[in-house]
């Protein structure tokens, strides 16, 4: 069981929790399981054929799934993986 | 039995090691580390290129900040020789193993033609009001001058431009330029605390010149009342030392960025929703730019703005602030700054999140192979923010 941390924009996907527990032993099943559990995050996340979107960085810990394995990166039991899209706001 | 002037200088040149100064100079371009201890009015007539200032009356104090390795090649000098030998006996003393005292001190050193500076004098009115910034051995006099010779670049005089514009002008950097086409309103001013309620309607550029006017005459402020463009952008970053990014939306930023690595200007990266902020410093080959780290922009209803999402005011007012500590440390040259990291900061939690960044080595922008294109004037093309398709860089190398 690794934890998921939920963006701000994203917790209203999750009923407002700002970390959820989820199965899977690689990034790939940690994510699918996520948005089995809560469809909504799926198109917000994922590309339409499965592949995670450009502008939605995952960590695993404090290191960029892109630079590990992507979605076959191993996930330890106690992990933290780290949802971080971009943000828009300067304040205005 | 009482010592004599006389019984301490010989004990000293008995103990110390000293040379000429044509020696000293040669042992300076082999990287010998020289420390002025005379006095700060003595200093401020001049010194020697990189020497540390430590002045003899608080030499036991401040000896241990400013040179902490005990085993370093170290030249002392004073105005004639003398202070210097024994401040140098006092560092053997305290177990500097490397100390040699240089003869005749900076007038036979300039006597002899070789290399001195004079070092910017702060007035006594800047003395007092940067007194606590010169009590600090990283920020000194040397230090204070170049903020006040230094020049960033606010993009946004919003909720993360306010209190970054505020404090830069509080800590004497000498030109602050904002671009900003806005005026002020009053819901700015739940966080935008560079503004006034009695400004409301006026120009932003306007409001926060007048705040930092009134702050400190030190700073002149360049309004730069125009929204920041693919046209304009390369015109508005030029001569500046760093750059605050305090914009809202993802265009700009991508364009700040693209000329931004173009032009070598580092960029301090802030953004804020609700109770939560991001932090970065894109400075590469440091780290990588902002395009390595969101190579495309979401979709709108995934990056809302303040105005329609809402923020609690304080988190811009943190976000600006901690902004505002890289853009003094990069132009000071001290610390660690947070190019390659990047920070979420939580308000509700309090906590601070740490992750680290890598350069994309595909970057359009940052990467060997588009900064080499970019200086063989063919730049890559890059995904353009507004409609998903490739325009060409606009910046020149």
């Amino acid at each position: 069981m690794s934890t998921v941390r939920i963006p701000p924009v994203l917790r209203a996907n999750v009923g407002g929790a700002k970390q959820v527990d989820v199965e899977g032993s690689t990034v790939g099943e940690v994510i699918e399981g996520l948005v089995g559990s809560y469809p909504a995050l799926r198109g917000q996340l994922l590309t339409d054929d499965g592949q995670l979107n450009r502008f939605v960085n995952v960590y695993l810990n404090d290191q960029d799934v892109r630079y590990l394995e992507e979605r076959a990166t191993p996930v330890d039991e106690g992990d933290t993986i780290i949802i971080l899209p971009a943000m828009a706001g300067g304040g205005r | 039995m009482s010592k004599s002037f006389g019984d301490l200088l010989r004990e000293a040149r008995a103990e110390v090691r000293e040379i000429s100064p044509g020696e000293a100079d040669l042992l300076r371009e082999q990287g010998a580390t020289f420390v002025d201890v005379r006095e700060a009015v003595e200093w401020d007539q001049g010194y020697i290129p990189g020497a540390h200032h430590v002045a003899k009356s608080y030499f036991e104090q401040g000896i241990e900040a400013d040179v902490p390795d005990r085993g370093a090649q170290l030249v002392l000098y004073c105005a004639g020789g003398i202070r210097s030998l024994l401040a140098a006996q006092t560092l053997q003393g305290m177990g500097y193993t490397n100390v040699i005292n240089m003869t005749g001190g900076f007038s036979a050193w300039k006597s002899q033609g070789l290399p001195w500076t004079a070092p910017v004098v702060l007035s006594t009115e800047q003395k007092t009001r940067y007194s606590r910034h010169l009590l600090i051995p990283e920020v000194g006099s040397k230090g204070q001058a170049k903020l006040l010779d230094s020049r960033v670049l606010v993009i946004g005089a919003g909720g993360l431009g306010s209190p970054a514009a505020l404090y830069l002008a509080a800590a004497g950097v000498g030109t602050i330029g904002i671009v900003d086409f806005d005026v002020v309103d009053l819901s700015n001013l739940q966080r935008q605390v560079i503004h006034a309620s009695d400004r409301v309607g006026q120009k932003k550029t306007a409001s926060a010149r007048a705040t930092i006017n009134a702050l400190n005459p030190d700073v002149e402020v360049v309004a730069h009342e125009e929204m920041l463009t693919a046209d304009n952008v390369e015109r508005l970053i030029e001569g500046y030392d760093v750059i605050l990014d305090g914009t809202d939306t993802f265009e700009t930023r991508y364009i700040l960025n693209d000329a931004s690595v173009a032009a070598g200007i580092p960029v301090v990266h802030a953004s804020v929703f609700r109770f939560e902020g991001q932090l970065s410093v894109f400075d590469p080959p440091a780290g990588p730019c902002y395009r390595c780290l969101y190579p495309t922009p979401p979709p709108p209803e995934l990056a809302p703005g303040c105005s329609v999402a809402g923020v609690l005011g304080v988190v811009p007012g943190i976000m600006g602030l901690l902004q505002t500590n890289e853009v003094i440390k990069l132009l000071l040259g001290i610390g660690e700054s947070l190019a390659g990291r990047l920070v979420i900061f939580d308000a509700l939690d309090a906590t601070f999140t740490e992750l680290r960044l890598k350069r994309d080595p595909a970057c359009p922008v940052c990467s060997d192979a588009a900064m080499a294109a970019r200086a063989a004037g063919t730049p890559l093309a890059v995904p353009s923010p507004s409609d998903g398709g490739a325009f060409a860089l606009r910046v020149g190398p």
